[in-house]
């Protein structure tokens, strides 16, 4: 009876305690949130609205365009899911479906120890080895370009994609794959016209986490693109370089004086990238929960 | 690795018999919520408190303070002389020439830094609080022009770097090289260097002028950056402090204007003034140096000239 007692006293400490943790937690990303409104909301008030959507970064000029930056970032992320959406779909699909079971056990492992590679690494691995082949093989003038960083974030965001993805084909029922193929299509057929529809949502998710992946990373980006902050309107700017807001803010914050315009222009853009993230999660989350709905189909 | 369904699922509803729903329930919730959040403002609040200043009965501190360009080197000067004197106290910080040379001013700091020499005014303030500044030449710094190793480009002049730089060449063939696109580099406009050559060498020294870098210029964030592109890469064009160049680029010969002479950089032509692209680097004290700073002052002079090449400086001898 004692012992009873005891074990449930203990048992409700630890739910209060694991209670207490888990609201520290919101509380602090609310901090984090309400850190960079306060840091950088400023810069709407000491900036024209002009200089900021204009064409040029200068920051040590007062020179504040934004607008180089964020099509930078997309420039680049854009074409890294171009890149990485057909691959992963297609590794997913020979990895669920076309695989042999050994093939199988051990593609798996190795794809998740992608993920675990350092971007740094990725990065140096960038600049000495893959921008020179872009260069001397696209014959453009400099290797450090858009294409160069699009390529090693898609690199980057393959684990997630084809991990997330073969979870979406693994949820499709047999019964599909068997009612395929009692109607007489071959497996190619099963997979593309069935399977895949089927997990299509999933399929959706995978892209959208492997975006959030990509438009988030810094270091190797910063290190392969170039970081010159010109308007990519032009329709060779993929093999030019581009730079991206994480870059901006990686590379300006060591030295930017504290409270100034500059500042707040750096924590801004975290606002700007923060906006764009929580939208890309907000799409993601939106398609699962969709497919909750219809019964975990479609 | 990525569960799916735990990543956005709702929680779960609780479970009959594990919460009493209640006034008792709701207290609790508030406690925890309490708790968390001293935990929070207790986070936030524990910040550093400020380092007390220098210990009294310690010997005498030497402020120093001042340019940017200059605090790197300062601060190995301070390490390595206050290892070698455990006696003296040097504190070293940044803000820029200007501040340095208000603070000596104003006599808050026993030496300034500077990457310029003092204004005539400054001078004037200077005398108006009874203080004669003394001016030292510590070191240069001699930004060095690079090229790929096999450029056939060779020497250019200011006016020409200054066009490369902002986008009026590209093309290498109108200073005289090959049928190739001119790829700029540049260190990030947050470091010196970058200012420097924004205001001596794309400006030409005009203050007027407000020619800038072209937005197509290449941003590094380190040496390295630059070295290894300029290793590579026959179409770039780079620039760098003359001690982080290593051999396997070109150094380009720079002559300050069409009539002049192309100089190639070196330690020689530097202190000689004879390079166009170089700078002394000051410090400046309150009146002649006496006792603990004239003796730092001194060992800069002499034994500190060591430590200048180590971080890409000119040495003046």
């Amino acid at each position: 009876m004692k012992k009873k007692r005891f074990s449930r006293w203990i048992e409700f400490l630890i739910e209060a305690l694991i209670r207490t943790l888990g609201f520290s937690t919101i509380g602090f990303v609310l901090l984090i949130f309400l850190f960079l409104l306060r840091e950088g909301v400023p810069l709407f008030f000491e900036v024209p609205l002009g200089n900021l959507f204009s064409t040029r970064w200068y920051p040590t000029f007062d020179l504040f365009g934004t607008l180089p930056l964020i099509l930078g970032s997309l420039l680049v992320t854009v074409t890294a899911i171009a890149i990485a959406l057909p691959l992963g779909v297609a590794t997913a699909v020979f990895v669920r479906e076309a695989a042999p079971s050994w093939a199988r056990e051990v593609l798996k492992p190795m794809i998740e120890v992608l993920a675990g590679i350092p971007s740094v690494v990725l990065g140096f691995f960038g600049m000495t080895l893959v921008a020179p082949f872009v260069r001397e093989t696209l014959g453009v003038p400099t290797g450090l370009t858009a294409f160069t960083g699009a390529l090693l974030l898609a690199y980057m965001a393959l684990p997630t994609i084809i991990s997330v993805a073969e979870d979406a084909l693994d949820a499709v029922p047999k019964s599909y794959r068997d009612a395929g193929l009692a109607m007489g299509a071959t497996q190619w057929q099963t997979i593309w016209r069935v399977v895949v529809p089927a997990a299509r949502s999933g399929i959706v998710t995978a892209v959208m986490l492997g975006l959030g992946r990509a438009i988030g990373e810094t270091m190797a980006v910063m290190m392969v693109t170039g970081n010159a902050a010109r308007m990519p309107v032009t329709l060779d700017s993929i093999f030019r370089p581009a730079r991206t807001m994480t870059a901006t803010v990686a590379a300006e914050m060591g030295e930017v004086a504290q409270g100034s315009v500059h500042y707040h222009a750096l924590f801004g853009i975290g606002i700007i990238l923060f906006l764009l993230t929580f939208a890309i999660n907000l799409a993601a989350a939106a398609t699962i929960f969709k497919k909750r709905r219809r019964g975990g189909l479609r | 690795m990525i569960n799916l369904p735990s990543l956005f699922s709702r929680s779960a509803p609780d479970r009959p018999g594990v919460w009493r729903a209640g006034p008792r329930r709701n207290l609790w919730l508030f406690c925890q919520l309490t708790i968390s959040l001293v935990l929070l403002v207790a986070g936030c609040a524990c910040q550093p408190s400020s380092s007390p200043d220098g210990d009294s009965n310690a010997a005498q501190t030497i402020e120093n303070k001042g340019s940017d360009t200059l605090v790197n080197l300062a601060l190995r000067w301070a390490e390595v002389y206050m290892e070698e004197h455990p006696d003296v106290r040097l504190s070293v910080t940044g803000g820029g020439s200007g501040t340095g040379i208000a603070a000596m001013i104003n006599g808050t700091v026993d030496i300034a830094n500077a990457s310029r020499a003092m204004k005539q005014e400054e001078i004037e303030a200077a005398e108006a609080n009874g203080i004669t500044p003394v001016e030292f030449t510590v070191a240069r710094d001699a930004i060095v022009v690079v090229v790929y190793e096999w450029n056939p480009v060779a020497q250019l002049t200011l006016q020409q770097i200054s066009d490369i730089y902002t986008g009026k060449i590209t093309n290498w063939s109108e200073v005289g090289g090959e049928d190739r696109p001119i790829v700029l580099l540049s260190r990030e406009s947050n470091s010196g260097t970058h200012v420097y050559f924004l205001e001596n060498v794309i400006r030409l020294g005009d203050k007027e002028s407000d020619l800038l870098f072209s937005p197509d210029t290449l941003l590094m964030p380190s040496s390295e950056g630059i070295s290894a592109e300029v290793r590579q890469n026959p179409n770039a064009i780079g620039y760098d402090g003359l001690g982080y160049v290593t051999p396997d680029q070109k150094m380009i010969a720079v002559a300050a204007d069409a009539d002049s002479d192309y100089v190639l950089p070196s330690i020689d032509t530097v202190n000689a003034g004879t390079y166009p692209i170089s700078r002394p680097l000051y410090m400046y004290t309150a009146g002649e140096p006496t006792g603990q700073v004239k003796a730092y002052m001194d060992w800069i002079l002499d034994e500190g000239q060591a430590s200048v090449a180590e971080l890409g400086f000119v040495p003046l001898k």
